[in-house]
């Protein structure tokens, strides 16, 4: 089996448009999560998200460009043209034929959706822009990523829900560790910040109007953010060789399955992939010094992810630490994966934690180290990066000091 | 028809029970009604009655749209109405 580590990251998302930028945030637990300004906002009851602000796409790309791009494409290029120049990879030859991307997204173009079915159902027009589907197409990222560099090996996304972008880094894990890829382009993207995302998501009643508190005792819901965070994932000898800067190396990855409930989570399918992931790492329990948390800021997650780790480590889940960044950047839904693991890769290699902001009141039912409200400064050889999704679907990956 | 026949017509349709089985006393709870058939009971109550009803599911229990029975809800659902006709 080969070794995969990290030599490449990039984003954009509510903290920053660039890596530097989010962590610098996340360090100064900063919040990114404010006003939404989308169309229509007044005839939404939930008016607050992580939105990704300042952004002008017509500085980014072009008029042919942005015809071809979702907003969420637009991301992911953004994320991955930092990701790519930071590993110094160039695919050429037998490199690009055995190099791909993998991404996550649970909704893919979703604005262009919104966008057209205004066009055709409240403006009643009856003509759409001949590139609608290719821009919302869920695989539309990925393909942008592999013809802009050049990726001619195993490239598709994954859709899981919350789950979709720590699916899509493990199955690029694995292509490395097995041998079918040197190098593959993974992460993911969301933007549904416009009014048919957020609508659809009212309905759920999970969603709160005012902030989102991990693991606190008032927390009352979820709050969305957007953006989109990718990494270069590469055969260790591969990066060795060529004298790259490596960030951290991917040791661990399990996926299971609740087969239970299509919203309520499973304190079982989260420990046994929370396990899975260990075991699959092939590290003791308590080499784990840090989980990032799937930690929504709902009633339901915060509870059942906590009793999950609790029976998964024992006596060390009260040694360990536990924080949720969305408190901070948001649920970027099927891009959230991603930008948590920016702060997985700066727990391991910085030493530096990210913070649960907006922690208030304690609760019984989450009673871990959620490093509240501060960033915190500790060493930790091995970290966790869970996410669990609606459906049941849950996904985990471990990370590595190097 | 009155708000209470209304509300118990939705709560049994949403229990899969016969109306007659719904009464003012039980609890949503005993009637079968998990937390997704409650979101979708309230969802069903406000496009009937045409209102919006305070509800957070992370605290059903919170506000002042009291969920704890069929009589508590046909309550506060006669209160959502009263208000907003004046």
């Amino acid at each position: 089996m080969k070794r995969v580590v990290i030599t490449g990251q990039g984003s954009i998302n509510a903290l920053g448009n660039t890596v530097p930028e989010t962590l610098e945030a996340m360090r100064e637990g900063r919040c990114g999560i404010g006003p939404l300004d989308i169309r229509d906002v007044d005839r939404l009851s939930i008016q607050i998200g992580g939105q990704v602000r300042g952004y002008d796409p017509e500085a980014r790309f072009n008029r042919q460009q942005i015809a071809l791009y979702d907003r969420f494409t637009q991301f992911t290029l953004l994320a991955a043209e930092e990701a790519i120049t930071q590993s110094g990879l160039t695919f050429a030859g037998e490199l690009a034929a055995t190099s791909g991307v993998v991404l996550g997204t649970a909704g893919g173009g979703v604005n262009t959706w919104d966008d057209n079915y205004r066009t055709v159902y409240e403006d009643g027009k009856n003509r759409v822009h001949p590139f609608v589907v290719p821009k919302l197409m869920n695989n539309a990222a990925a393909s942008h990523v592999s013809m802009r560099y050049n990726l001619k090996g195993p490239s598709f996304t994954v859709a899981t829900a919350c789950s979709s972008s720590n699916h899509a880094m493990g199955q690029a894990f694995q292509l490395i560790r097995c041998g079918a890829a040197k190098a593959m382009v993974t992460g993911g993207s969301e933007s549904m910040l416009c009014f048919g995302g957020i609508k659809a998501w009212e309905g759920l009643r999970v969603m709160s109007r005012d902030a989102c508190r991990p693991f606190s005792a008032n927390r009352n819901g979820m709050v969305q953010g957007e953006g989109a965070a990718l990494f270069v994932f590469e055969e260790y000898e591969h990066a060795r060789a060529r004298g790259a800067d490596i960030l951290a190396e991917v040791i661990g990855f399990a996926m299971t399955s609740d087969a239970s409930d299509i919203v309520m989570p499973s304190k079982q399918g989260a420990a046994r992939a929370i396990q899975g992931a260990v075991t699959d790492a092939r590290i003791p329990l308590d080499a784990v010094g840090y989980i990032n948390a799937h930690g929504t800021g709902t009633a339901a997650n915060d509870k059942t992810e906590c009793a999950a780790v609790a029976d998964v480590f024992g006596a060390h889940a009260d040694r360990l630490m536990i924080s949720s960044t969305k408190s901070m950047h948001g649920h970027v839904i099927g891009g959230t994966g991603a930008i948590e693991l920016l702060a997985c890769i700066m727990a391991v290699r910085d030493g530096v934690i990210a913070p649960t902001i907006g922690y208030e009141e304690p609760d019984p039912e989450c009673a871990l180290d959620v490093v509240p409200n501060t960033a915190r400064d500790a060493h930790v050889e091995v970290c966790l990066s869970n996410a669990f999704a609606f459906g049941g679907l849950n996904a985990v990956l471990a990370l590595k000091r190097i | 028809m009155s708000v209470k026949t209304k509300v118990m017509e939705i709560i049994a349709e949403q229990a899969v029970l016969d109306v007659k089985d719904v009464t003012p006393e039980k609890t949503l709870q005993e009637l079968g009604i998990d937390s997704l058939g409650l979101v979708e009971s309230i969802f069903a109550i406000e496009e009937a009655f045409d209102i919006q009803v305070p509800f957070n599911a992370n605290d059903p229990h919170a506000g002042e749209f009291d969920v704890s029975s069929v009589a508590s809800v046909v309550q506060a659902v006669e209160n959502l109405v009263a208000a907003q006709s004046q």
